[in-house]
């Protein structure tokens, strides 16, 4: 290293210190995925061993997705995701609001951190207290005369209670970077609260809020824990299928084909969250 | 200003609101591990027997070890292969930087029970085939945490990378230190945060990780999530629930003697300004 060289001189660290974290990409993540792709094009042979996979290239796993029963299957799931992803938009926007405009800077940490700290604890053990709590033979539901456990509504109150955090800290960030002089001033100018909140809000804050809505649907698609604790088994999610076949029926072709069914339907999400994206870097926001 | 009073009340009940849901069931796990009846839904006075149950139980005891080793040698590997792929890709100005940080942000978008089986699929495969690679049990849960939880670390380190600029190392470049030297003394001090940040969330990650960990396991790798899993299926675990009552405790206590070290250091940055 020479002493005294350009201003413009912006020190870098070598390329090749990624080449570990790519290499270990390749071998155990797209390696596998594309075993994936190869298992789906396979086909099950007869034999009693079971798992005998006889590779090529035939679709009857992959035809077997467009079967109308696990059709609806997709569709539930997708349904069922979007509803959980509108319900925590629903839930958690107020509260990220309310945590950015209204509670004093010397409680955000506090209210910040009691968001935060569910998050820290396990996921299964507070799907298995809303069992407990839904249970219509428990202490809770019971005394209300509630019998929702082992349907939608059982898993939708799960799905929005697992991944509430994951809405409300983007929401919250993008409303409180917001610069809210801007409102102060419409609302001194003569706009109502609604109008300032449609035309100045709401636009601000969008590709947070749009960023948070994709961090939930994506998972709440994949979700296999919660429909399985709280549906009982007796209301499926793809991700319920696609265990079935690995652990239990054991058809590995067709699992895999109802893996990447899945993934291509999510990833035409994530395109159009990435060309929305890049449309509003566009404008210039 | 009437109304305007109104909203704001609404909202600070609707918040209030929130968070009671958000501990509700938390709540109720602290409640019923102390409830000495075995039949978890109801009521039946209270007794600590269940805490000292669940540590005679050699099936949890051997659970949560395994996870601790796991998450710890996850947390250890995410944080020094994401930490390293977050300073090349920092300020690279490569044709790979592109196709390198969609790689990364792909492991976090793609759904994770997908990842699961297809690691399910590749180790058998591996296994059958290339002798090298271990059977499916706790090595392979660790090969596939990895994966998973070094992306998050490579964003959360990248940011803060990208974020602080990068005058302080010029200026060391220029005083005459050496890449290294500025490495240890400049952009590691000022890292650190992230690191630590990205550290902990790949242990808690690989901790709480049910579904990766359930494929990529055999018959005698159980692991705290999924001896969880299998025993509340049936709904008769008071043990678990003293278990995770503890596991509570500790973070809460963890992330309140935290904030009370970041809350005396910003008094203490007020008082000199």
């Amino acid at each position: 290293m020479r002493r005294g060289r350009a201003r413009s001189f912006a020190p870098r660290y070598p390329s090749w210190l990624a080449a570990p974290l790519l290499g270990y990409y390749l071998l155990l993540f797209v390696a596998p995925l594309a075993i994936l792709v190869a298992f789906a094009l396979a086909k099950q042979g007869d034999s009693f061993a079971g798992s005998q996979i006889i590779y090529g290239f035939y679709t009857d796993a992959i035809s077997q997705v467009f079967d109308s029963l696990y059709v609806n299957v997709f569709r539930q799931t997708f349904l069922m995701a979007a509803g959980g992803t509108l319900a925590t938009v629903a839930v958690g926007f107020p509260l990220a609001y309310w945590m950015a405009r209204h509670v004093s800077p010397k409680r955000k940490g506090l209210v910040l951190l009691l968001v935060i700290i569910p998050f820290w604890t396990s996921f299964l053990i507070r799907t298995f207290a809303w069992k407990l709590i839904l249970d219509g033979d428990g202490s809770f539901a019971g005394a209300l005369h509630l019998n929702i456990l082992y349907t939608w509504k059982a898993v939708l109150i799960g799905l929005v209670y697992g991944y509430l955090p994951l809405f409300v800290l983007p929401a919250y960030a993008a409303l409180e970077r917001m610069d809210w002089s801007l409102v102060d001033g419409a609302l001194d100018l003569g706009a109502t609260p609604w109008q300032a909140f449609k035309d100045i809000t709401l636009p601000l804050t969008r590709p947070g809020l749009l960023s948070g809505t994709l961090l939930v649907f994506i998972p709440m698609a994949g979700e296999y824990v919660i429909p399985e604790m709280l549906g009982g088994g007796r209301f499926l999610f793809v991700g319920n299928v696609i265990q079935g076949q690995f652990i239990g029926a054991d058809n590995w072709p067709f699992g895999s084909a109802v893996s990447l069914g899945l993934m291509v339907l999510l990833s035409l999400f994530v395109i159009l969250y990435l060309i929305s994206a890049m449309r509003e870097e566009q404008f210039g926001a | 200003m009437h109304s305007a009073q109104t909203r704001r009340r609404l909202l600070s009940g609707w918040g209030v609101l929130v968070l009671l849901f958000l501990y509700l069931p938390i709540a109720v796990v602290i409640v019923y591990a102390f409830n000495s009846s075995r039949d978890v839904s109801t009521w039946k006075g209270f007794s600590l027997h269940w805490f000292s149950a669940a540590f005679r139980s050699d099936r949890y005891v051997a659970a949560l070890e395994l996870s601790l080793k796991i998450a710890a040698l996850n947390a250890l590997f995410a944080t020094l292969l994401g930490t390293a792929a977050a300073l090349a890709l920092g300020r690279s100005r490569s044709k790979w930087k592109v196709p390198f940080s969609a790689l990364v942000f792909l492991t976090l978008v793609v759904p994770e029970i997908v990842i699961a089986v297809a690691s399910r699929v590749f180790f058998v495969q591996a296994h059958d085939n290339v002798g090298l690679f271990p059977a499916l049990g706790w090595k392979t849960i660790l090969l596939a945490h990895v994966v998973w939880s070094s992306a998050v670390v490579v964003l959360i380190v990248r940011a803060r990378f990208t974020g602080m600029g990068s005058a302080l190392e010029e200026a060391s470049f220029d005083l005459g230190a050496g890449p290294l030297s500025t490495f240890r003394q400049v952009t590691l001090p000022r890292l650190a945060p992230a690191i630590v940040a990205g550290a902990l969330l790949a242990f808690t990650m690989s901790f709480d990780d049910y579904v990766l960990s359930v494929f990529t396991a055999s018959g005698t790798s159980e692991t705290w999530p999924m001896a969880v899993f299998n025993d509340v299926r049936f709904g008769v675990t008071p043990a678990v629930n003293a278990i995770s009552t503890i596991m509570f405790a500790v973070v809460a206590a963890g992330v309140a003697t935290a904030m009370w070290i970041m809350n005396r250091r910003g008094d203490t940055a007020d008082g000199l300004a």
